[in-house]
């Protein structure tokens, strides 16, 4: 579904050049979820900027169901961004004048959906992620976690290939945690592919696959499947 | 455990499956792979130490579970003493900390790998506590033992990123 082949992202020249991100391979299968974690500086960010085709690698190769990112026009690559990838950041980034419901039609209408197919779509995105009686609220009057769930509906505005999110809990308090975890849960049961960069333990705990990385690259590269060793059950040891 | 029976048993006098029940209510998901055996084994110690009394109901012989268990005056003092104790289970992670300072100095393993494997056995325990903690209901009880669980793993976790960021600075000079 998503695959790197050597990605690599360097700034700066000579002896102070930095490998944000240095030769990653990765292959994100279909419906799987990856969390990326590591500590802050330690390039997950960028990474996940260069996945999906906000910045450009150094070198490298960034393929999305067979596409060529790297090697694709501004334009393109701009078209691509809007139909094929869902992207949900820390801050949310919503539109402050705009109601929910419109932020989330808005990649729709961009994509030429007509107005009422978008709004339609909005409208049932905003159901599934537990906001359909805030449609008509404009950002400021909702909670940090409702935002974040607004922004997540708006990713999903063009049911994109992968969803790309980076950091979807950092700004968020502990119950708002909780529905963001859970909307991730769901969203992972229902096959939507998906790529997290966390330093939220909870929020990578949802993942299929845990990458840890540092100094722009992988060193660890778990499956999460199957049981803890340690289980629940003993936790109950008196 | 034995004060964790007598806690149960505080309520009313009660067969032992009713502590069971009471005690599986109270863990929620954590109390599902509890032994019934134990409760019971715990009964015969208490009362062999004269802390609980039972009684024998009549008329239902062909039960096994026919016996109804009360606290004693002692059992009484030992459990008032056991609530005003204070205590915190879970000792500091001594033990970690000192086999990743033997694995660097004696170079018998690296650091960052065992720090690594550990990660991954905390985010799998925080999954399952987690999953486990999305399925109970707003306001239960046995959920909040288990949001205890996920803090506590979410603590243990940052603390091995301190570890992670040391280790990875004391590369081979230690």
């Amino acid at each position: 579904m998503l695959v790197s082949h050597g990605l690599t992202k360097s700034f700066g020249k000579g002896e102070g050049l930095v490998r944000a991100v240095d030769e990653v391979d990765l292959e994100v299968r279909a419906a799987e979820t990856v969390a990326v974690m590591g500590p802050s500086g330690c390039g997950k960010s960028t990474l996940l900027h260069l996945l999906g085709g906000l910045e450009r690698p150094s070198s490298g190769e960034v393929v999305l169901a067979g596409s060529r990112l790297d090697q694709m026009s501004e334009r393109a690559l701009a078209r691509l961004r809007r139909t094929a990838i869902g992207f949900v950041f820390q801050a949310f980034h919503l539109m402050d004048e705009l109601t929910a419901r419109e932020n989330v039609e808005l990649p729709a209408l961009l994509a030429g959906r007509s107005p009422r197919a978008a709004r339609r779509h909005a409208s049932e995105l905003l159901e599934r992620v537990g906001l359909g009686d805030r449609a008509g609220f404009l950002p400021a009057a909702l909670s940090g976690g409702q935002r974040q769930r607004v922004a997540v509906a708006r990713a999903l505005s063009n049911d994109p290939l992968v969803v790309l999110a980076d950091e979807p809990t950092g700004n968020l308090d502990s119950a708002a945690t909780r529905d963001v975890l859970r909307l991730f849960d769901s969203l992972h049961s229902a096959g939507q592919t998906l790529v997290i960069v966390t330093h939220d333990p909870r929020i990578a705990a949802t993942a299929d696959r845990l990458i840890s990385m540092r100094d722009g690259a992988f060193v660890d590269d778990t499956r999460m499947s199957g049981g803890a060793r340690g289980s629940l059950a003993d936790l109950a040891d008196l | 455990m034995q004060e964790v029976v007598l806690a149960m048993l505080a309520k009313e006098p009660s067969h032992g499956y009713e502590l069971r029940s009471r005690l599986r209510e109270a863990l929620g998901p954590v109390g599902e792979a509890m032994n019934a055996g134990q409760i019971y084994v715990t009964l015969g110690r208490l009362e062999k130490a004269g802390l609980v009394a039972s009684e024998r109901e009549p008329g239902l012989a062909d039960r096994p579970d026919r016996k109804v268990y009360a606290l004693t005056p002692a059992g009484q003092q030992r459990l008032a003493g056991w609530l005003a104790e204070v205590s915190w289970p879970g000792p500091a992670p001594t033990e970690f900390h000192l086999k990743l300072v033997a694995a660097a100095a004696a170079r018998l393993a690296d650091p960052l790998g065992i720090i690594d494997a550990q990660r991954r056995e905390l985010l799998r325990l925080l999954r399952d506590t987690q999953r486990a903690a999305l399925d109970e209901p707003e306001d239960s009880t046995a959920g909040l033992l288990l949001e205890g669980v996920t803090l506590r793993l979410q603590a243990d976790l940052r603390w091995l990123e301190a570890c992670e960021q040391h280790w990875a600075g004391h590369k081979g000079t230690s």
